[in-house]
């Protein structure tokens, strides 16, 4: 007899905190040959303050469009046709782009997938991870580069005066993936929205930027949204998870409970594919 | 001396260094490797980016020179083999790469991908390479329509399905695997794992599948062999490396892999929590 | 599954390729087409502007204008094609052997290329040309010569790109032989940017060669080309601006053509712009 299934408590959701980011019913089109269809339909999620959601899909799934949605960054091809989205109590699809500008860098931060390619390569590091300083708060140059070190020293990248002086070539790929983080914080922002941030990057640095991510929800209560198709690190560093197939929620849960207790057959399915370290559920075949 | 079906000893390989212009010193991306494969089993090389594992498995399919050492299939040294011989060997050791969007030529067909393994090495009338392509892509598990589109209108893990096609339609004895599901979502991993490992069963096939994941080489690897820069750290059977690693190095990586699996309630086991 | 032709995509080649054909039609059926003889004299009519009988007026020796841009056409078309298909070809086989076999084989042939590259495209036509003898096949020579760098280099990159795919590395292990990798791997994946290239080069030809015959160089009178015709009107502008405004008026709608085709193949070839 197994033991009973946890429950689904979402610890983060007390009465009368409001969200931090709330989705509701968000429906989102695409354009292929002027005709527009919907690729997201109808999802809706929250991510209370001090929490980290992840959403796990696989490609097609709509993960990234819904999350970019929020800061209103989507492709040319893609519109917002439907629902609502708040931060706190910030109408998101009510303002228009130069609010939008405001509120990226400042109140919402972004952390793509891949740092190499999102880091001007003819740029020093200082005065990239500085710029959301700059273009919301303004000030002398000195101060800001001050604030980018500290800001390198926050995501644990040693000597960072030297860093703020380096290319980002010179940076290893956990060290660039870093530095982007610490461009998302330099704002101290509500929001953190990581697209698959450890994806192209070893094992052992994965874990050190997980780490890096709890240690920022710890000290400074800054939530975060996840992007995943990895199930391994939606278990090892989120709090609440949606499970997204085909521009649709499946499920929902606490982690605790979708590991050990899936309800949907899509959820089953996913942990049942996703290889373990641990000695495979079926024996192997005979050489 | 005898050694495994397929035999690597001493296996380095330098970049850089003297050149014409160069003057910087050279980089060991493989140095002193030795590994092993048994006919039929499948060894595992597991490391993270610079560790030279996919240099390795380049140097066994003789696309790079070795700087050192030497590669044995069935005795044989490949490095000494030339002319009819060579592409005897080119047939008995088939490649599958990672990434399916590039691994074919776009102009081409699926039926012309499939066939022309067997056109290079003069293999049946135009009709029976045609035949077996279509055979093959059924086994498979592909539409028999495939045979006449291209690649791009195939997703990424019917691309991998035709790569596991076209390794084995000359029936090698072995299959060298570079990262075959990195490129792929989760499910569609899942479903070509088991479509090699049941190819690799059924056709007796020996099998070197390089990976930088751990839990997929945990799940196809007989033995496994830990690579880092360029040296290997850890080898022994697989059960044995991932139950009771040797090496400080493997110990970090494993506990680096995020584990969902601890939160998962063990299906068959009585009682207990969690 | 066929879908329908995608015309938006291909609007801007469609319309090259219209204004081309156009002008490709005209050449091919210059004896039929053009009202009077390009060669027939008539000293009774000279220097007229534009009339029922001659709609684009008559040169100093009396020939109509209109007949001698129409078979001015052959020779531009010729020569376009002609000297484009050579620098292409030969172009194509350097920069592929060098890209494909490196090493020493690639520097001697680039330093060969950047020798012939450095020269200004007027002034290595014109060495040529004086070395070869003035003829309209040497002009073509010439002018095809002038653009083998330019494609030399296009193709290599090109190759060097396509040398780095997996399926290149696939054909290698399969103990594919060396022949057979280039044109069954390599050329057909690099056509795209070879192409369109191509089709500038085309405009290009046509200017080279109107710029030689306008010198003096390539086809001499009474053979019509826009070239030579640009070169005689110059000494007439005050009398009739018809005689340069003709042959001006035939080489940009041949270039623009030719550039809308080239710009056209990039736009629509391009994966990016699938939407």
């Amino acid at each position: 007899m197994t033991a009973p299934a946890p429950p689904d408590r979402r610890s983060h959701d007390r009465p009368g905190v409001l969200p931090t980011l709330d989705i509701a019913d968000l429906t989102i089109e695409f354009s292929r040959r002027r005709v527009w269809t919907p690729v997201v339909r109808g999802v809706s999620l929250r991510v209370m303050p001090g929490e980290i959601v992840g959403i796990i899909g696989e490609s097609g799934s709509g993960k990234t469009l819904s999350s970019l949605a929020a800061l209103r960054l989507l492709p040319r091809q893609a519109r917002i046709a439907g629902g609502r989205i708040r931060l706190k109590d910030i109408d998101i699809l009510a303002q228009t782009e130069t609010g939008m500008r405001k509120l990226r860098g400042d109140r919402m931060a972004l952390i793509p997938q891949d740092a190499m390619q999102a880091l001007n390569p003819t740029m020093r590091v200082g005065l990239q991870v500085g710029e959301p300083i700059s273009l919301h708060k303004g000030g002398p140059l000195k101060a800001t580069l001050r604030a980018a070190a500290r800001l390198l020293e926050t995501v644990h990248i040693r000597g960072p005066d030297r860093g703020i002086r380096a290319f980002p070539h010179e940076f290893s790929g956990g060290m660039q993936q870093r530095a982007m983080i610490a461009m998302g914080l330099a704002l101290a922002p509500d929001l953190l929205i990581a697209d698959e941030p450890t994806t192209a990057l070893d094992v052992t640095v994965q874990a050190q930027v997980l780490r890096l991510l709890r240690e920022i929800r710890d000290e400074k209560g800054t939530s975060v949204l996840f992007i995943t198709h990895d199930l391994g690190v939606v278990a090892e560093l989120c709090d609440w998870v949606y499970v997204m197939k085909d521009g649709e929620i499946v499920e929902e849960g606490s982690v605790r409970r979708i590991f050990a207790d899936p309800r949907q057959p899509y959820t089953r399915m996913l942990l049942a594919a996703t290889p373990s370290i641990h000695a495979p559920l079926r024996p192997r075949g005979a050489a | 001396m005898s050694g495994d079906f397929l035999q690597i000893d001493g296996l380095a390989k330098d970049f850089g260094g003297s050149g014409w212009f160069r003057r910087s010193a050279p980089v060991a991306a493989v140095a002193d490797v030795t590994l092993g494969v048994p006919r039929g089993q499948t060894l595992g090389i597991v490391g993270e980016s610079g560790s030279g594992k996919s240099t390795l498995l380049r140097m066994a399919l003789r696309l790079i020179r070795p700087s050192q050492g030497s590669i044995r299939l069935d005795g044989q040294d490949i490095w000494a083999l030339s002319g009819p011989r060579l592409k005897a060997f080119r047939r008995q050791v088939q490649p599958i790469f990672q990434n399916p969007a590039s691994s074919f030529n776009p102009r081409q067909s699926i039926g012309q991908i499939l066939t022309a393994p067997l056109e290079v090495h003069g293999i049946g009338t135009r009709a029976e390479r045609r035949e077996k392509a279509r055979d093959l892509l059924a086994r498979v598990g592909l539409p028999v329509d495939a045979f006449d589109r291209h690649p791009h209108q195939l997703s990424g893990g019917q691309k991998q399905r035709v790569a596991i096609a076209r390794a084995v339609i000359l029936q090698p004895q072995v299959v060298l695997a570079d990262e075959p599901t990195s490129a792929l979502d989760v499910s569609v991993q899942a479903q070509v794992l088991e479509l090699f490992d049941a190819t690799r069963r059924e056709l007796g096939l020996t099998a070197v599948f390089v990976s930088h994941n751990l839990a997929v080489i945990r799940q196809v690897s007989d033995r496994v062999a830990v690579m880092r820069h360029g040296r290997v750290v850890e080898y022994g059977p697989a059960d044995q490396v991932f139950a009771d690693p040797q090496h400080d190095y493997t110990r970090t990586l494993l506990a680096a892999v995020p584990d969902h699996r601890k939160m998962m309630r063990p299906a068959r086991e009585p009682g207990g929590p969690e | 599954m066929t879908a329908a032709f995608d015309f938006h995509r291909w609007r801007l080649v469609i319309l090259g390729g219209v204004i081309i054909g156009c002008i490709l039609i005209a050449a091919i059926f210059a004896p039929w087409i053009a009202p009077w003889s390009p060669y027939d004299l008539d000293y009774t009519a000279m220097l007229q502007g534009p009339s029922a009988a001659h709609w684009l007026g008559t040169d100093e020796l009396g020939r109509d204008t209109l007949s001698r841009v129409i078979h001015g056409a052959r020779i531009s078309m010729q020569v376009a094609f002609i000297a484009a298909g050579v620098g292409l070809v030969c172009g194509t086989v350097i920069g592929v052997t060098a890209a494909y076999f490196g090493g020493i084989v690639d520097l001697v042939l680039m330093r060969l290329m950047e020798l012939l590259f450095s020269f200004p495209a007027i002034l290595l036509a014109v060495v040529l040309m004086a070395s070869l003898g003035t003829s309209v096949v040497n002009a073509m020579i010439a002018i095809g010569i002038v653009f083998i760098p330019g494609f030399s280099r296009l193709a290599r990159a090109a190759t060097e790109v396509v040398l780095r795919e997996q399926y290149v590395e696939s054909a290698r292990a399969l103990g594919m032989g060396h022949l057979r990798i280039l044109f069954r791997e390599i050329m057909p994946n690099i056509l795209a940017p070879l192409l369109v290239e191509a089709a500038v080069a085309f405009s290009y030809a046509i200017l080279l060669e109107s710029a030689l015959s306008f010198l003096g160089l390539g086809a001499q009178p009474p053979e019509p080309t826009w070239g030579n015709m640009l070169n005689t009107g110059r000494g007439f502008m005050a009398q009739s601006a018809m005689l340069s405004l003709a042959p001006g008026m035939a080489i940009f709608l041949t270039v623009l053509g030719f550039n809308f085709i080239g710009d056209g193949l990039r736009d629509a070839l391009d994966p990016h712009m699938k939407d």
